[in-house]
């Protein structure tokens, strides 16, 4: 996966969504990158969760973002975990460029780690996943980011 | 725990309180150890407090709630422990290795924000800020070495220790990578152990035969969201939230403090305790342990004296408090600081984990 051309894992481990995540998961589905924002304040926040922890409003919910993060932190995995999903692969703490202190934990591929670095601009695209036990139900689409041309 | 129950001069009857870190939660297999319920009908204790808890002040979270309870006078003697297996739990489930995490095919909703992008392990949650750090502010690998160098040299005195053998610079640096920046010797070793400690009310200790020690500040603290991930600043954890706490709690001062007792679940975590607790500034971690020798047996602030987790084996956080209290009595044998310490500071857990305490023999 660190290899220059992004190649899809044989396996995933796909979340199971919660109500409050189900936006997330999914939003992928019309290619669209799915953070909570708050009505109320106006800012966006992560985990989605029944209230902004902000300003404790329950006045939230999903909102379209551009998909462009900035990655604040990574580390090349070289240990293997997961059978099918195999290493080295590079695990970030993407910021969102509407609101850098939404983070989010991805992937970064399209890139070789020596040229990872703290600040580099990413966009977001999809991975789509069925459980190998569900059906449509089961669907997710996994937010991944690659480095902005 | 009855061996800690003895070593106080205390008769299991003695004994109205005990407490433990996690209770019967999730977790890898091995990792929540005996549950309280579990202890109390074995052994058929007749405690009248009773607690476990997962969402307190890390792993000596339970510790601080004993000294509110003997406080309150709900108890005079509280058994505080945490047991583990993470060693051979898998093995003794039917095969496997220890590192297996969870079976079945749903994700455990506590992953879903990190197993979808392979990050299984706490190794990948904490390599990030890692990274961060280093990047920010110069940590170098071979300056984060001599966390696990100082307690490998401390672990080859401790005959409890896992990891005895000799470890030297190049060993650090040719191992095998985890998840970068963290190197095997990054992280602890897993192991089937047990600490308990027993927290007396001091007025219940009098005409015991130990020479009873003082907890003269506790640190809770958690001034944000409890995440890996979602912290204002990537460089600092809850760690620094309980320290603030800590500092708050007391007039003592970071150059009062004898020895330090840092959690090492992953070597940067002794890293941002040592800053956390104030023993030198935001970001200058790596000039303060740099060539180890501030932080030897015979240094200014002697660390990790018995090997901690990284040597020692994962007690999983309540094996630093163990190790300040023998420290303070002098009874660390080979390992044994020469200038007895009088006052020890423990520091307990990572990322949104976090607990600490003064212990003192005053």
């Amino acid at each position: 996966m660190t290899e220059a051309n992004y190649r899809r894992p044989a396996l995933r481990l796909a979340p199971s969504p919660t109500p409050d995540s189900k936006p997330f998961w999914t939003g992928g589905r019309g290619g669209d990158l799915l953070i909570y924002r708050c009505h109320a304040c106006g800012h966006f926040f992560h985990p989605p969760g029944p209230a902004c922890w902000r300003c404790r409003s329950t006045d939230v919910g999903p909102e379209k973002v551009s998909g462009r993060a900035t990655v604040a932190a990574f580390t090349v995995d070289r240990q293997p975990w997961i059978p099918g999903f195999d290493p080295p692969y590079i695990v970030a703490i993407v910021e969102i460029v509407e609101e850098p202190d939404v983070r989010l934990i991805t992937n970064v591929v399209d890139i070789v780690p020596e040229q990872m670095c703290v600040g580099l601009e990413v966009e977001v695209f999809f991975e789509d996943w069925t459980a190998p036990s569900g059906g449509e139900d089961s669907r997710v689409w996994i937010p991944l980011f690659r480095p902005t041309p | 725990m009855l061996r800690a129950i003895a070593d106080a001069g205390l008769a299991i009857d003695d004994v109205d309180g005990i407490a433990s870190y996690p209770g019967a939660v999730a977790g890898a297999p091995g990792f929540s150890g005996a549950s309280v319920t579990e202890v109390r009908t074995a052994l058929g204790l007749r405690s009248r407090w009773y607690l476990s808890s997962v969402e307190t002040a890390g792993q000596i979270g339970p510790v601080i709630e004993a000294c509110m309870a003997v406080t309150l006078g709900l108890a005079n003697h509280v058994v505080v422990y945490r047991s583990v297996w993470e060693s051979t739990a898998a093995q003794q489930a039917g095969g496997g290795h220890a590192s297996v995490l969870f079976s079945g095919g749903r994700l455990p909703p506590q992953m879903e924000w990190t197993a979808p992008f392979g990050a299984l392990s706490a190794a990948n949650w904490l390599a990030m800020p890692a990274q961060r750090y280093m990047n920010d502010f110069g940590l170098t690998r071979q300056q984060l070495s001599w966390i696990a160098l100082t307690a490998r040299r401390n672990a080859g005195l401790n005959p409890d220790a896992v990891y005895r053998d000799p470890l030297t610079m190049d060993d650090y640096l040719s191992a095998r990578m985890i998840s970068e920046p963290l190197c095997l010797y990054d992280c602890d070793v897993p192991c089937d152990g047990a600490t308990a400690v027993v927290v007396s009310r001091r007025d219940a200790a009098g005409g015991l035969p130990r020479h009873p020690l003082t907890v003269e500040a506790v640190g809770p603290g958690m001034f944000e969201r409890p995440t890996w991930d979602q912290r204002f600043d990537l460089t600092t954890m809850a760690a620094h939230d309980s320290a603030a706490t800590l500092w708050q709690a007391t007039t003592l001062r970071p150059a009062d403090v004898d020895m330090a007792q840092l959690y090492d679940g992953f070597s940067f975590l002794t890293v941002m305790w040592l800053e956390a607790l104030g023993f030198c500034d935001h970001g200058r971690v790596g000039d303060f342990i740099d060539g180890g020798e501030r932080i030897a047996l015979d240094g200014e602030l002697p660390l990790n004296t018995g090997g901690g987790q990284l040597s020692g084996g994962r007690l999983h956080g309540l094996g630093f408090l163990h190790e300040a209290c023998v420290q303070l009595w002098g009874e660390g044998g080979d390992r044994q600081v020469a200038r007895i310490p009088e006052l020890v500071a423990v520091g307990v857990g990572g990322g949104p984990v976090a607990g600490s305490m003064l212990v003192s023999s005053r």
